[in-house]
């Protein structure tokens, strides 16, 4: 039989904590029906599930919900939210659980992605020039390869270019040739485009790591350099 | 942006919803014909970002409308449940990165288990993540399906995949619409 929960004393730090962050997430208004939990692929994983964990922090079971890795095993996808009938911001409060742990604690993995983020621009740590090198590479081949293409020509840091192409770090990096396709796909229909060179990985590892100040400086030194120097009309992310 | 309150005058867009106007507009010209005969099914991955995350399903359908146009209506099947109320496919939030293997992929048994209910034999994935992460359940759970990126298909639609740019195609499709 399971055992009932001991509280120590009444007081629910945590919540008052994350509910002034963000006070639409309504967390008091849960009916604990369990509509979140019947729909969530992580639920049972680590003995835990949405709606056990909110009661946790309804309960004031803060050490519990800071020791619990499954902060890390939900991905914030947002079904639970979508189906709740209370409309409960479970994925911010994921988010903000992912936050309180010390940032030398946070995953390896996506510390690590944040940080080359921060430092280069992209979540691989790929130095700029490598990866004007290899779009140049590629680019070589195909207009060598096949005729149809003999007049491909892709650009970084084009002033005045109509779309900012954000794109992915994993193709330069891994699968470099995965960027053809796209890149006669833009061809054809004679899309005026260029890279970017400033933080130019599609990606975002400081967001999954609940880096307020990373994911900040990432943003703001993007927009900075579409604005102020490409002033290009429209970003574009490849997926 | 929007939650750093960063000002900004460009606009913010999802490469499918360029891909659907263009199609649209005949800017783009694709058309289904090589798999009249073939009849390979497809099915896709939506990605929670731009799906359930937006609040509207304008971008998945616009998704929908380029597989379709490039693999033929009848040979697109969708999983179910999908677009905004589609699974994550346990990829997302870092999950990849996040060190904890045997929970991710039990988390994405469920989207799984949907792929091969679709009896797709590729599973068209926009998203970096998604791709990963389908492509590692189907190693790990024994499946059959291939796991692409859009462009890939679109390019071959349109009879200009180059020779290395197939890594993702399964052998029935390994050499189609090349010379030699």
């Amino acid at each position: 039989m399971a055992e009932p929960i001991k509280l120590q004393e009444f007081t629910c730090d945590f919540k008052e904590e994350v509910a002034n962050r963000i006070p639409e997430a309504n967390f008091d208004l849960c009916l604990t029906c369990g509509t979140c939990t019947g729909g969530c692929p992580a639920s049972e994983q680590y003995g835990m599930d949405p709606r056990k964990f909110l009661r946790m922090l309804l309960l004031g079971m803060d050490d519990e919900i800071r020791k619990s890795p499954w902060a890390w095993v939900c991905t914030m996808c947002g079904r639970c939210m979508s189906a709740c009938p209370m409309k409960i911001n479970i994925p911010k409060f994921i988010y903000n659980v992912r936050g309180s742990w010390p940032r030398d604690k946070r995953p390896k993995g996506i510390r690590g992605s944040c940080d080359q983020h921060i430092k280069s621009g992209n979540a691989m740590g790929v130095p700029k020039e490598d990866f004007v090198f290899t779009v140049e590479d590629v680019a070589n081949d195909i207009r060598e390869a096949e005729p149809e293409f003999s007049d491909l020509e892709i650009t970084a840091d084009r002033v005045g270019a109509y779309i900012a192409l954000n794109q992915n770090s994993r193709e330069p990096v891994t699968e470099p040739d995965e960027l053809g396709p796209l890149w006669k796909i833009l061809h054809k229909a004679g899309a005026d485009w260029t890279y970017p060179t400033v933080m130019w990985g599609g990606e975002n590892y400081c967001m999954f790591l609940a880096d307020e100040e990373g994911w900040k400086y990432i943003m703001e030194e993007f927009v900075h350099h579409i604005e102020h120097n490409l002033k290009s009309k429209v970003v574009v992310n490849t997926e | 942006m929007k939650k750093y309150k960063i000002p900004h005058t460009f606009e913010f867009k999802s490469i499918l919803e360029l891909y659907a106007q263009w199609i649209k507009d005949g800017t783009l010209k694709v058309n289904s014909d090589w798999n009249k005969d073939l009849k390979i099914k497809f099915t896709v991955q939506d990605p929670c970002n731009i799906g359930r995350k937006i609040g509207t399903n304008k971008i998945v359908d616009d998704l929908r409308f380029v597989v379709k146009a490039v693999v033929g209506e009848e040979n697109f099947v969708d999983m179910i449940p999908n677009r905004s109320n589609n699974f994550c496919c346990g990829g997302g939030g870092g999950a990849l990165q996040g060190g904890h293997t045997e929970q991710r992929r039990a988390y994405g048994k469920v989207k799984f288990d949907q792929i091969i209910e679709t009896g797709a034999r590729y599973v068209i994935t926009p998203c970096h993540n998604c791709h990963a992460q389908i492509e590692d359940m189907c190693h790990h759970y024994g499946g059959d399906y291939h796991t692409l990126h859009l462009w890939t298909i679109i390019a071959l639609a349109m009879g200009m995949l180059g020779e290395n740019e197939r890594t993702y195609l399964g052998p029935d499709l390994a050499d189609f619409g090349l010379d030699t």
